[in-house]
């Protein structure tokens, strides 16, 4: 076994026991924690695969951001301060189902992957050579237009929020 | 087997556990970061095409950038999805899904 397999499997376990023991638990705030874990992991699969810039954008954007959102989240909607939401696994039917069928998808899909045949470049030395000013000429050249639209999807997103989070807030005011 | 297969297998059981957390929790929360997780395998799988696919060398940056731009719109929904979760909530008092049954508000 190469070193180079041997950490993809490192990763690939640290990454998947930690989202499915976040998925897990009861308490929310240990899960959102949990998560940012396996979000590290991911980031580490990424410079593993030589995609150092991609992994610079896992770590700033759902390391630093998005877990910082779901916090947030979790903060304002928890309604007693120290009790625990409600967050138990739903003892029922639903529950069963929905691992059932996600277990079922996973089956079928690693069924297709393993009966496929894939390109066979696993050497190391073919790594393509990235650098962060070949990317930015890109961005602003060839993918102007695309970094345009979704820097205008990112505001139009963000607006939105904004607007559908106060919304309630609104309504009452006019009311009083 | 190669590389690849290991990098889709590996995303397609993140997957899957974003699927199971999606469709058995309750809290509205945790099915968010379940999608969200299942976009993350996604990106997976966009940069193992774009690392172990022979034909980089026409266009040697088009998966970082196509994976880059999938995590700025991963970003808008988490920000648009906890937005609805809060909206949820002040109407509600409550993030439990079972009991957001109902259109009008």
């Amino acid at each position: 076994m190469s070193l180079s397999l041997l950490i993809f499997i490192l990763i690939a376990i640290a990454t998947l026991g930690s989202a499915a023991v976040a998925l897990a638990l009861k308490n929310i705030i240990r899960a959102a924690l949990l998560l940012v874990v396996s979000w590290i992991g991911i980031a580490s699969f990424y410079l593993w695969a030589d995609a150092q810039f991609v992994a610079f954008a896992q770590v700033l954007v759902y390391v630093g951001a998005i877990s910082m959102i779901v916090l947030f989240g979790v903060v304002l909607t928890r309604r007693a301060p120290v009790s625990v939401v409600d967050t138990t696994v739903t003892p029922s039917m639903r529950a069963v189902a929905g691992v059932a069928s996600a277990g079922l998808v996973a089956l079928a899909v690693v069924w297709g992957i393993l009966g496929t045949e894939l390109p066979q470049t696993s050497s190391r030395a073919a790594a393509p050579v990235v650098d962060m000013r070949a990317i930015g000429l890109e961005l602003m050249g060839q993918y102007a237009a695309a970094i345009l639209i979704v820097g205008a999807l990112l505001t139009v997103a963000l607006l939105g929020s904004v607007v559908v989070a106060s919304h309630e807030e609104k309504l009452m005011k006019n009311e009083e | 087997m190669s590389a690849l297969h290991l990098c889709l297998i590996f995303s397609t059981l993140l997957f899957a556990l974003g699927l199971a957390a999606a469709l058995s929790r309750s809290n509205a929360i945790l099915v968010l970061l379940g999608v969200e997780l299942m976009l993350n395998a996604a990106n997976i799988n966009f940069i193992a095409f774009w690392r172990f696919s022979p034909q980089f060398a026409s266009n040697p940056h088009a998966g970082v950038i196509f994976a880059v731009f999938s995590i700025a719109v991963a970003a808008a929904e988490a920000a648009v999805g906890l937005a609805l979760i809060i909206a949820v909530y002040r109407h509600y008092k409550n993030v439990r899904l079972q009991d957001a049954d109902q259109l009008k508000g």
